[in-house]
């Protein structure tokens, strides 16, 4: 055993252990024996160090492993054992979000990454600020701005790119004031109509003068500093704060006073980018808060985004102006065959108010949204803009967006959730790593709850009856110091007693105690592909028992299915929402629920408690229904699956929500103790007893 | 010597704690029913609320009022019961609310029983305004007891007494609630809602809000503005990890704390941000975004 050795391990030894793991990237021309050489120079504990991390290493991916086995002896040089497992999981990072090249070229820059722990320690890390940032612009006003990463910081009018981490000052606050200062002024530029669609045209017409480019983002720059120190001055002080501590002035071109009148917009910093097009523009003219432009990649998306609104606010306007003659003050008088036109009252960037027929109406929230973004982009709101969809045109135009869709096509993540997943080996969260996508099941219409119904038809009545023993009845208090009437008991006892000169109870009332079953429980049913036949049967039984149950007990429930098929595509499925009643469509939905692939349960658990908190309830329980272990095709099996598993369940716990797991796995005693606690489960060793059980668990839980 | 000393300060605090004893602070006491609000509560109109409440007024209609918290709703009714001259009686609804809290009950005194209105009835006898703020956090078979005096019988039955009280014509419900909430247990019952006159109510435009910030706490118009600015940053920021935006009562709250001298960052700190949120990343960005307009 290596452990025992006293002295450092030899190559061989190294090599042997070396091979163990990366043996699947080996060849004859490439061996362990370079790396096991290099690291037989160093001492015992760094070289045990080295190697476990190869083996974490090798679990994700074995050429990673080899390539950080070949560095690490240069690595332990400039790094303590601490600095050694940040680099590692840095280099695991990277590569789940960008791939094995990048994840290489990290590894070999070792002496880079020395450098910028060096500086860490004064720097600022975007990750820790950047929900702070997020917050702070959407506060700002306009469209919700996201935050992104990228080495140069600007906008594409959707996403405020940053660099990762900020070091350009000692401390901590002055590298924040960086931060918030660039996200500033990419804020400003999407407020204050740099990006309008106008400009956007301008610019790429006279894309054959390269420098109209960076003068304009120069001019730019200095007209929004200028409307930031009227609007903003806190945010402008921290500007002049900025440009004082990196002795930086901004230099004065020409005519240029011209932008701080109110009325200049930005046509005026574009016809001063004109009269300067034939001058080089000087690099050291830009301050360290102005960042750069991707000009390209914001006519993409302002042009994508125009046509996707203006599609989506006269949907809603349409909505909305037949929600308006609906509540009109006269019912009986029939609506107009054609929807009209609104009109614009009054442009202003947030507030637009806007009439129909003549009468100011004040708009919803989603459109007012709607018409502050177009506004953003257009400079106004055009009147064909104003004119509702046709009947039958709602989402004229829409694309259609079926997550089944996505998986047909090229891969995209638009509008599926990501979570984290827990890497028990790592001890880290790999970052944004699942993706989970909401589905409906589709219904099937078979009266299977009909006959669910008349099979157990004994057990759903005797069902009702312990159910609605359990909702509780109003119960009277008794000897009470406050309540709603007198208890005569007590008086004439305390009469009694003031007579026989002993002190008199204050307790002389009654009080209705009235039970509150305050609860809400949500269902996750694994609906992985072991569970076909006759565990699916008993599962979608079990529901129906149950939501016959529940309907004479009015708790809050919902029942959602999951599946997966690699962290990529994780899908939940939709049964009954909270907010659903146990409707024909519903029963459909419980009859169509069918065996789909894998058991990713972490992030499963994870997407359902975040639902489950947006319902107010003072108990909020989640059941698990489920057949076996946590297990996905890729490396999900064993103990990764079941550490991230009870890793998401510790999570749940701490939003206040209580997780239950009904299994029919008879192994499961050996791992369900670890992951819900010793008591938290039931295991039902055959099958066709769920149903007969389940009402009876869930009736025990919530006692 | 030191001993004199000793007994001259023990009797001097003997004779101040005597006079605290004596003349203890004390605050008024009054009857709801009987009192009369005399100074006319500011309040600046939105809209046409106020006309169109002395109308529901004049024709015994009640009355409920919509809008988020501290918009001044309460205000409003104080500023009404001034306009009409009528006693207040205001009820802060909580879900422990019981029937007998409104209406009235039994107690027992020198070994008798004795009957004691509630505020409800208080204000039915009195020819009053009842005013039950928050009426959603009321349980729904507490909120069932005012619907025959919401209609045109006008009526409060007294089961215990056995007796049926029959409304003034001075008195007048109102009721109010958050519609923000968006609960499903804290929504209004049909049943409920459908027998009110609702005035709806909102935080005001930006120069009215400034105007009552002014007037309230006797700040310059520019901080006040800037403050109106600031509230609506925090309003972007409802339901995206704000329950609500800063409301104007708590603008008033940060405009005095400033007219008292306190810095504005701080006074936004403590009388806006800490009011409304305990999440330390989000109390950083408002922090923030108070820091940016002052």
């Amino acid at each position: 055993m290596p452990a025992d050795h006293p002295g450092p391990l030899s190559a061989d030894a190294i090599e042997e252990r070396l091979e163990e793991n990366v043996e699947t990237v080996l060849s004859s021309r490439r061996t362990a024996a370079g790396p096991a050489a290099e690291l037989a120079l160093v001492d015992k504990q760094t070289q045990n160090l080295v190697l476990d991390a190869v083996a974490v290493i090798a679990s994700t991916n074995a050429e990673l492993a080899f390539q950080f086995a070949s560095h690490a002896t240069k690595a332990t040089a400039v790094l303590d054992s601490k600095q050694l497992h940040a680099w590692m999981i840095r280099a695991m990072d990277i590569f789940d979000t960008t791939g094995l090249h990048a994840a290489v070229s990290f590894l070999q820059d070792v002496d880079g990454f020395a450098r910028e722990l060096q500086v860490r320690t004064k720097s600022l890390e975007l990750d820790s600020i950047q929900t702070i940032l997020e917050n702070y612009l959407h506060g700002l006003s306009g469209r919700p701005l996201r935050i992104g990463c990228a080495e140069q910081h600007y906008t594409d009018t959707e996403t405020v790119f940053l660099p990762a981490l900020c070091k350009r000052f000692e401390s901590e606050r002055d590298n924040f004031r960086l931060y918030k200062s660039m996200a500033v002024m990419c804020w400003a530029q999407t407020w204050y109509g740099t990006w309008q669609h106008t400009m956007i045209q301008a610019l790429r017409d006279l894309s054959d003068s390269p420098q109209v480019l960076p003068w304009y983002h120069f001019f730019e720059s200095r007209r929004l500093e200028l409307l930031l120190q009227s609007e903003l001055p806190g945010v402008f002080r921290d500007l002049l704060t900025l440009q004082k501590m990196t002795g930086y002035t901004r230099p004065h071109p020409e005519n240029w006073s011209v932008l701080g009148k109110p009325s200049a917009g930005p046509e005026c910093s574009l016809a001063m980018a004109e009269q300067h097009r034939h001058k080089p523009f000087p690099p050291d003219w830009s301050s360290c808060y102005d960042g750069g432009v991707e000009l390209i990649q914001i006519q993409g998306i302002v042009a994508n985004r125009l046509g996707k609104e203006k599609d989506q606010l006269k949907t809603l306007l349409a909505q909305w102006q037949d929600e308006l003659n609906a509540s009109a003050p006269n019912p009986n008088e029939q609506p107009p065959a054609q929807r009209r036109a609104f009109h614009i009252n009054e442009q202003v960037p947030q507030d637009t108010t806007i009439s129909l027929d003549g009468k100011p109406v004040t708009p919803p929230t989603d459109v007012k949204n709607l018409l502050t973004s177009i506004y953003q982009d257009l400079g106004q709101i055009p009147d064909e803009y104003l004119v509702p969809a046709g009947d039958g045109q709602y989402n004229e135009n829409a694309p259609a967006r079926d997550p089944r869709d996505v998986w047909k096509g090229t891969y995209h993540e638009e509008g599926a959730f990501l979570y984290h997943e827990w890497d028990f080996e790592r001890q880290h969260y790999r970052k944004n790593w699942a993706v989970l996508r909401e589905l409906d099941v589709h219904p099937q219409w078979d009266h299977f709850v009909d006959k669910t119904r008349t099979k157990y038809a004994g057990l759903i009545k005797q069902c009702r009856r312990t159910f609605e023993a359990l909702r509780g009845e109003d119960k009277v208090l008794k000897r009470q110091p406050v309540g709603d009437d007198i208890d005569i008991d007590a008086v004439v006892q305390a009469q009694a007693d003031l007579l026989s000169g002993m002190e008199m109870s204050d307790c002389l009332f009654t009080k209705m105690h009235k039970v509150d079953r305050n609860i809400a429980v949500m269902f996750m049913v694994d609906m992985s592909g072991s569970t076909k036949g006759w565990i699916n049967d008993a599962e979608r039984e079990a529901l129906v028992l149950l939501c016959e149950a529940l309907q004479s007990l009015g708790d809050r429930y919902a029942i959602y299915g999951f599946s997966s098929l690699t962290h990529k595509r994780c899908e939940i499925f939709r049964v009954k929402r909270f907010d659903e009643d146990y409707s024909e469509q519903v029963k459909a939905r419980i009859s169509g629920i069918k065996p789909q692939d894998y058991t990713r349960m972490g992030v499963a658990i994870r997407h359902l408690c975040t639902l489950l908190q947006q319902v107010e309830a003072r108990t909020k329980i989640l059941i698990t229904l489920s057949d076996g272990k946590p297990d996905d095709w890729d490396s999900y099996r064993g103990q990764y699956g079941i550490e991230d598993t009870r890793q998401a369940l510790i999570e749940a716990k701490r939003a206040n929500i209580h997780p239950y797991c009904i299994t029919i796995d008879t192994q499961a005693k050996s791992y369900l103790p670890h992951m819900y606690g010793a008591v938290n489960f039931t295991v039902i060793d055959q099958v066709h007893k769920l149903p007969l059980r389940i009402s009876d668990i869930y009736r025990r839980l919530t006692a | 010597m030191a001993c004199r000393k000793i007994q001259t300060t023990l009797s001097l605090s003997y004779i101040l704690s005597l006079n605290v004893w004596l003349f203890p602070v004390q605050a008024n006491i009054l009857k709801p029913e009987e009192h009369r609000i005399v100074d006319e509560p500011y309040y600046e109109p939105i809209a046409e609320e106020i006309n169109v409440f002395e109308a529901a007024y004049r024709n015994q209609l009640p009355v409920l009022l919509k809008g988020p918290t501290g918009c001044g709703k309460t205000r409003f009714m104080e500023h009404m019961a001034w306009r009409l001259q009528r006693p207040l009686i205001t009820v802060s609804c909580h879900d422990d609310l019981t029937a007998s809290d409104l209406v009235g009950r039994f107690l027992i005194t020198a070994g008798e029983t004795r009957w004691v209105d509630g505020p409800l009835a208080r204000a039915v006898r009195c020819g009053g305004i009842c005013y039950l703020d928050e009426i959603v956090e009321a349980r729904k078979d507490t909120t069932v007891v005012i619907h025959p005096l919401a209609d045109d019988r006008r009526l409060l039955p007294i089961e215990k007494l056995g007796e049926l009280l029959e409304a003034a014509a001075e008195f007048s419900l109102v009721i109010s609630y958050n519609p923000g909430y968006q609960s499903v247990l804290k929504d209004l019952k049909q049943s409920t809602r459908q027998r009110f006159v609702a005035l709806e109510f909102d935080y005001p435009q930006q120069a009215l809000e400034s105007k009552i910030i002014c007037k309230e706490a006797g700040i310059d118009q520019q901080t006040a503005a800037q403050l109106v600015k600031f509230a609506h940053m925090t309003r972007n920021l409802k339901g995206n990890g704000l329950d609500e935006g800063a409301s104007t009562r708590l603008l008033v709250h940060a405009a005095k704390l400033m007219s008292s001298g306190v810095a504005p960052t701080v006074a936004c700190a403590a009388a806006i941000s800490q009011a409304l949120t305990d999440d330390p990343e989000m109390l950083a960005a408002v922090n923030e975004l108070s820091a940016s307009v002052f």
